[in-house]
């Protein structure tokens, strides 16, 4: 019986001939991540590790350090890695959203299984890696053990097919899915499709990071020619990417035509059936903007935004937040310019870390305010007051509106 | 945490994401001051009102979001177990492996209204209302899952697994 991309990784992973919906299987994890607030919350160091070369630790949610609290986790962390001998050790200064660290740095292989207590480790799904979010305590045991179990659920297959527009970029395809789909819980999502190949890889890593916002379990794509060119240029080698069986058995195939697509928006408190394109929304004004998190804090994000705010001024009585995924991102930004065009036009940029996504530190929302947010959630609550409102755009989209004052077309705006 | 829990219930509605839960800024705080946080939005005032022993019960989707350890808040307050039409499946494992005792009961928060007293099994599957008198019966647990929240959670079972210092 034909098997699906992440029934094919979990079934290698646990030394079986085949899975199928419903069997619990127990996989060897091949690489586990621990981020900043796993040291600042209840930690409790262990006697033993499984492998400390199955192991990296990157500093991500709150850097630098915003609460005591967060700061004596650092100085755990830091003495945590040199008492376990663990290498992988991304610290401030190296840091960054763990799965932009996670592709960055090669830690996401194509057909294998890597674990991390985020909750958009679905992230790692555009390397065709077996990633999800797990909770702190499985997190631990996974370290101390490699291993886990995963019940397999069914799949969902997403069929892309055609090219989406220069203003469309894959904030929009998530969009689009959540609004025509709805929630996906206890089902894995799998993209694949004669689309693909025209799909870069920063729009599949945003769709595959917000797998978690439609609930899903496992958010995985084909390996194709870009991510084998991609991961090349990273000297990543010698994996088993994991394709898909012709008879392969879906809950669900769903096409996607990326060439009907525009650029999207989801109104606060959920992405699921809850958008409507840019184009039809009323007219709403914006007093925050934000650019930024896992799903769109990524050098082409950045570009996008610089494209659509160079030599524009940011609208008055709106703050516009550009957050960049990783210090690799913001460096590398900074060489090509886009940081001075996007602080020129009036926006503030920060240090790299998840920030106002989560409403911990640098950009609560207030009261009454309105956020148009290129982030991961839209929550109630999740920016900061709940009596916020978020609404969710892609950076094209963000940075348009930020400089009309109100959320707009990005194809409003000529650049 | 026992794998069979009968108590109070306090129904919910559908897709209770973890922010309402347990929202940013209560990851600031020591667990027993987050706690206080829990459904701050959508039910002010509730963790004064809830007791030890009582059940939550919500809809569909219930917990999608974060990894955010919102069972361990709920041990906290003293819920004895948590009872949805449907789970996020990241939310139902951080469940199981926290030792709270968690069961998928499709039409859960019709079958159950405020107040009511339920009783439910997970090694057998059974539940009952035993306001109204109604009962039946669910899928059981697979055993693995039954042993993680009979030996307290993942943590516990790491401290006897010798991983883990023991306090």
């Amino acid at each position: 019986m034909g098997m699906t991309m992440i029934e094919k990784i979990l079934a290698r992973k646990s030394g079986r001939a085949s899975v199928s919906v419903g069997d619990i299987v127990d996989v060897e994890v091949d690489m586990t991540v621990l981020i900043d607030m796993q040291f600042a919350n209840q930690w409790k160091r262990p006697n033993r590790i499984h492998d400390s070369e199955k192991l990296a630790v990157i500093m991500d949610h709150a850097v630098p350090a915003p609460t005591i609290r967060d700061a004596a986790g650092g100085s755990e962390a830091r003495s945590f890695v040199a008492d376990f001998g663990i290498e992988r050790f991304y610290d401030v200064g190296r840091h960054g959203i763990c799965h932009q660290v996670i592709a960055e740095n090669g830690l996401a292989r194509p057909g294998e299984v890597l674990a991390c207590t985020d909750s958009h480790t679905c992230a790692a799904g555009a390397f065709n890696t077996a990633g999800r979010g797990l909770g702190p305590a499985e997190v631990y045991s996974i370290m101390c053990t490699g291993r886990t179990w995963f019940q397999i659920a069914p799949t969902i297959r997403y069929e892309l097919q055609g090219v989406i527009a220069p203003s469309v970029s894959g904030k929009d395809i998530f969009l689009h899915i959540a609004n025509t789909y709805g929630d996906a819980p206890n089902f894995n999502l799998e993209y694949g499709g004669s689309g693909l190949a025209g799909l870069p890889l920063h729009d599949r890593r945003t769709i595959a990071t917000q797998g978690a916002e439609v609930s899903a379990d496992f958010s995985t794509f084909e390996a194709d020619g870009v991510l084998r060119d991609h991961l090349t240029s990273r000297g990543v080698t010698d994996y088993h990417a994991a394709q898909p069986d012709p008879d392969a058995i879906y809950s669900e195939v769903r096409p996607i035509d990326l060439n009907a697509l525009e650029p999207y928006v989801a109104r606060p408190g959920t992405v699921s059936r809850n958008g409507v394109p840019v184009s039809q929304i009323e007219h709403l004004t914006i007093d925050q903007a934000f650019i930024g998190s896992c799903a769109n804090g990524q050098l082409e994000d950045l570009e996008i935004a610089a494209e659509v705010l160079r030599g524009k001024t940011v609208a008055p009585g709106v703050r516009l937040l550009v957050t960049p995924a990783s210090q690799a991102v913001y460096r590398e930004a900074m060489r090509l310019g886009y940081l001075q065009d996007i602080a020129d036009s009036g926006a503030v940029v920060t240090n790299s870390t998840c920030g106002a996504c989560f409403g911990y530190h640098m950009g609560v929302v207030g009261p009454g305010e309105v956020c148009l947010t290129s982030s991961t959630r839209n929550f109630t609550g999740r920016m900061g007051s709940s009596e916020a409102q978020i609404f969710m755009a892609s950076p094209a989209t963000v940075a348009a509106s930020a400089i009309a004052g109100y959320i707009t077309d990005p194809r409003s705006v000529t650049t | 945490m026992s794998v069979a829990f009968s108590g109070r219930v306090w129904v919910f509605g559908d897709s209770l994401d973890t922010d309402a839960m347990y929202p940013g800024f209560a990851i600031k705080m020591d667990p027993a001051e987050a706690a206080k946080h829990v459904f701050y939005e959508v039910r002010p005032g509730w963790t004064d009102e809830v007791r030890a022993g009582d059940i939550v019960v919500a809809g569909k989707n219930f917990g999608i979001g974060s990894s955010r350890p919102v069972s361990a808040l709920f041990i906290e307050l003293g819920v004895a177990g948590v009872v949805a039409d449907e789970f996020n499946s990241l939310f139902f494992r951080n469940a199981i492996n926290s030792g709270l005792p968690a069961m998928t009961l499709p039409g859960a928060t019709s079958i159950f209204t405020d107040g009511d007293v339920g009783a439910f099994d997970l090694t057998d599957g059974t539940w009952r209302n035993e306001t109204t008198g109604a009962s039946g019966t669910v899928a059981k647990l697979p055993e693995m899952m039954l042993d993680i929240i009979a030996s307290g959670g993942l943590m516990r079972r790491l401290v006897i697994q010798g991983y883990l210092p023991a306090d």
